[in-house]
């Protein structure tokens, strides 16, 4: 049977070093499946997070071969066979052990965020039209690849000062709910820090979801912002330079 | 040795995180009380979150003939009539507002022209009737409900493991558990105690479910002494992927038939003709699921053993749009586009209708201060569950359920937990480090696997049963004698070694139901019993614990009152 060679990250906060591991290829298998494998039969404290198998929960983020990814969509017969695959954990966030990684910061922004709020007496109708943009924004499965890539908080750690892409897509939810009354704008601007984000687009490349994260979340929040807090003349003429590039 | 732990304490102490488990503590929480919630993944990873179909709630919206009364006669039908008939009612009645309720804590679902929700067709339902988002149904609920769980404040213990329930006197006095992360040891202390653990699932080979699905929390309460109920009927969904084998089991939505597609066999016959003319491909899903079964058996499978599913008929944009999470799935793991070629799929364990026998009003088990709700609680779907009623009974009878911890907290002055207990918890967790030799808990749950699925599989028999309890037992022993590697921080292993106990508890006490009732009913088929049996129509079997061994007795259903008797009848 032919054999992949894993290289897998083992250990905790204090460093560790891959560990080598060798696993019989069947056909359609993915990286979960590999890992899977190890902790049966070689490494049974191997530590990793999963739950679907189906990319649906968002649990199994790693970086393989250095790229971020859902390990459990992440096809064996897609990567080169000829050297050692490396699984490493997300780097943007401190490692508890092996692949686990606190991801905790994600949850504590998450309560930054001002929840929904219907406008007073509101009839409840709304439109599939309506809906359909913020049906996108829904879609995140908290997987924080986005947030795993970012430079803002990959290299700068700027994480109290931002709030990284998965919580500019929810605060576009809110924002955007047909029905909801409050304005975001300000934490968005001062607690979450979407003036760091320079639109590189890379949370998008990444999304799972396919959530057009930089075009139809980022953008539009970072023009609420501007129309709001800063000179409507200058806005103006920014959108005019943008429309002329 | 004395365990070192932390404590905690709250009025209502939720095990569980999914829908119903978050529902309750919004409940509890309205009610003011001091509300904790354990989970054993990270918050918003819960089962409920793959749940794809919908949530059944008889809205009116789409077909305006639909009302309460209607879902609670396909619900009771459904179930072979061994459902609690008051949980039918309650359920069918109240689901509505949950929806509406999830809708005003800023829930998007589907939308018809009008401006109101979607709602669409599923098996064993005569209305369209599931609300729902495309094929992410769970996902949007599991958001609602943890957003407002998180703005009203409720404390969230992720990836905590609850392995033994407290008891002061007679009454629950709260759990023992430990953080996955570092492997030490906690202690809640709490008045009431909701179990929300979901199902058991992991110990069938073939399964739509995910680690997290051991029967604990059935396990937990059958310990602390509640009982076990209709534990014979565990849910084959018809349709789970089978090829390729990674992920063989995974689940295909019902949506799927719900939009129109269709079964066929190897010959391209459609054959739920056969079977169930009169409502084809959403007939109830222990029929489909044998259908299938049979299909394969008689040689008329796929090459890969199930049978086609196909929705390429439809255009390709709507087959995006209504289930693009299957169309992900099936292009990215099985290299199948399902907008132009059919599926291949075949029956995986995916529910359990068993489980904490409840009181229908408050969903309290025969231990005082011991509440359950959602897949851990038994009642409402009686033989089988129609595909929607799951996310709807979190809502209900977790709210329900909620609500009722929180007046029983009421009446509790303190609790006090004899320290004996602990101890006993601490040591039970930490002798598998000391066995040196100890035998591999994944191998251990890797036989438990394969003598479920084939003994204790959708067609079932007294030998194949006899033998299971058989197995169950070397399986107990080799338990006794499991080993884990490494230390106490985050290993899965020593976590598996712990859940294996859970696992085979629940699973002997599905074998032995099982074994007892002899007849074919919903879920339950007996080759040697093929029909129903007018008695067994009368009976659900409970389950308990009796110093170390397990007790099976029968208990009346209990009657309908006449006006829902009506209902309920046949129409010939
Ligand atoms: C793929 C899939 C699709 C489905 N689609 C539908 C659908 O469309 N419609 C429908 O109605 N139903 C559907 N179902 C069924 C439905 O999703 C589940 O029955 C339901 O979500 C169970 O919810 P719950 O709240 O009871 O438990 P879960 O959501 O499973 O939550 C269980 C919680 O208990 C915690 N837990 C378990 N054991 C312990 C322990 N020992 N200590 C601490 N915490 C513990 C877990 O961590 C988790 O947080 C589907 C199921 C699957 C698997
Ligand atoms: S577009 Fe903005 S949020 Fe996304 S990765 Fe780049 S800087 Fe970060
Ligand atoms: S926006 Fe996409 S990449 Fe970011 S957390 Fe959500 S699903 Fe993951
Ligand atoms: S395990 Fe759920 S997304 Fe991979």
């Amino acid at each position: 049977m032919a054999e992949a060679i894993f290289e897998v990250f083992r250990g905790n906060r204090d460093g560790g070093k891959p560990a080598t591991y060798r696993v019989p290829i069947a056909p359609g298998m993915v990286v979960l499946d590999a890992l899977h494998y190890i902790q049966a039969h070689q490494a049974p404290d191997l530590a990793i997070r999963w739950n679907c198998k189906a990319g649906k929960c968002g649990s199994c983020s790693a970086e393989v071969n250095g790229r971020p990814r859902l390990t459990c969509k992440t096809r064996m017969d897609a990567l080169p066979l000829d050297k050692a695959i490396t699984v490493t954990p997300m780097k943007s966030f401190p490692v508890i052990k092996d692949l686990v990684t606190d991801v905790s910061w994600n949850y504590r922004v998450n309560k930054k965020i001002p929840p929904f709020e219907p406008r007073p007496g509101v009839e409840w109708k709304m439109y599939q039209r309506d809906v359909d943009r913020v049906q996108e924004f829904r879609k995140c499965i908290e997987c924080f690849l986005c947030q795993n890539v970012c430079h803002v908080l990959r290299e700068h750690e700027e994480k109290e000062q931002f709030g990284g892409p998965r919580f500019f897509v929810r605060v576009a939810a809110l924002e955007m709910h047909p029905l909801d009354s409050k304005s975001r704008t300000r934490i968005l601007k001062d607690e979450l820090g979407i003036g760091l984000c320079n639109i590189t687009k890379c949370c998008t490349e990444v999304c799972p979801e396919e959530i057009h994260i930089t075009d139809n979340a980022i953008i539009p929040l970072k023009e609420r912002v501007v129309d709001e807090f800063y000179d409507p003349v200058l806005f103006l003429v920014r959108k005019i330079r943008g429309a002329n590039k | 040795m004395t365990a070192e732990y932390e404590t905690h304490d709250h009025d209502v102490l939720i095990i569980g995180a999914g829908g119903a488990g978050l529902r309750a503590a919004l409940g509890a929480l309205a009610q003011g009380a001091k509300v904790g919630v354990v989970c054993k993944s990270l918050l918003g990873k819960a089962h409920t979150v793959m749940a794809e179909g919908g949530i059944a709630a008889a809205m009116a919206n789409v077909d305006s003939a639909d009302d309460w009364r209607t879902h609670f006669r396909d619900t009771m039908r459904g179930g072979k009539l061994l459902n609690n008939w008051r949980m039918a009612q309650i359920h069918a009645q109240e689901a509505p507002e949950r929806v509406r309720e999830l809708e005003q804590w800023g829930a998007l679902f589907d939308r018809t022209q009008d401006g109101e929700i979607l709602q669409r067709a599923f098996g064993g339902h005569t209305f369209r009737r599931l609300c729902h988002v495309g094929d992410r149904t769970g996902l949007e609920m599991i958001r609602t409900l943890q957003d407002r769980g998180v703005q009203m404040g409720i404390d969230v213990y992720m990836e905590c493991t609850i392995s033994r329930l407290l008891k002061d006197g007679d009454r629950i006095g709260g759990a023992f558990g430990y953080w996955r992360e570092q492997g030490r040891f906690v202690v809640f202390r709490a008045k009431s105690i909701v179990i929300a653990t979901g199902g058991i699932g992991k110990a069938w080979k073939i399964t739509s479910n995910s680690w997290e699905y051991t029967g604990d929390g059935m396990a937990l309460a059958y310990g602390a002494g509640a009982e076990l109920k209709d534990m014979e009927f565990v849910q084959f969904h018809p349709t789970g992927m089978v090829w390729p084998p990674g992920v063989q089991g995974i689940l295909v939505t019902e949506a799927v038939r719900g939009e129109g597609g269709i079964l066929r066999n190897k010959l391209g016959e459609r054959f739920m003709e056969k079977y169930d003319p009169k409502r084809m491909e959403l007939s109830t899903r222990d029929v489909v699921a044998r259908s299938i079964y049979t299909e394969v058996r008689e040689g008329r499978g796929t090459e890969h053993g199930g049978a086609y599913l196909d929705i390429s008929h439809k255009a390709s944009d709507y087959v995006k749009k209504k289930l693009p999470s299957m169309y992900h799935q099936f292009r990215e793991l099985a290299d199948v586009d399902i907008t132009k070629e059919p599926m291949e799929v075949g029956p995986t364990c995916h529910y359990m209708m068993g489980g904490i026998r409840v009181d229908a009003e408050t969903a309290q088990s025969s231990v005082p201060g011991l509440f359950a709700a959602g897949e851990a609680a038994a009642g409402l779907h009686g033989a089988n569950r129609l595909g929607g009623n799951s996310l709807s009974d979190l809502l209900v009878f977790g709210r329900r359920a909620g609500l009722a911890a929180a007046e029983h907290a009421k009446t509790i002055d303190t609790t006090s937990i004899d320290s004996g207990q602990i101890e006993e918890a601490a040591r039970d967790m930490l002798v598998p480090f000391e066995r040196k030799d100890g035998e591999n808990p994944y191998t251990i749950h890797r036989d438990l696997q394969e003598a479920m699925q084939d003994l204790v599989g959708i067609f079932r028999n007294q030998e194949d049963l006899t033998r299971a309890l058989e197995e169950l037992e070397k399986l107990k022993a080799r338990v006794g004698h499991v080993g884990v590697e490494g230390s106490r921080m985050f290993n899965p292993g020593w976590h598996l070694a712990q859940d294996l106990k859970s696992m085979l508890t629940v699973s002997e006490a599905v074998t032995r139901s099982a074994l007892t009732r002899q007849e074919s009913r919903g879920a339950h088929s007996r080759i040697d019993y093929p029909g129903l049996d007018a008695t067994w129509g009368t009976k659900n079997n409970v389950i308990a614990r009796e110093g170390s061994a397990m007790t099976l007795r029968q208990s009346p259903v209990p009657e309908m009152p006449n006006e829902l008797k009506q209902l309920v009848v046949e129409e010939k």
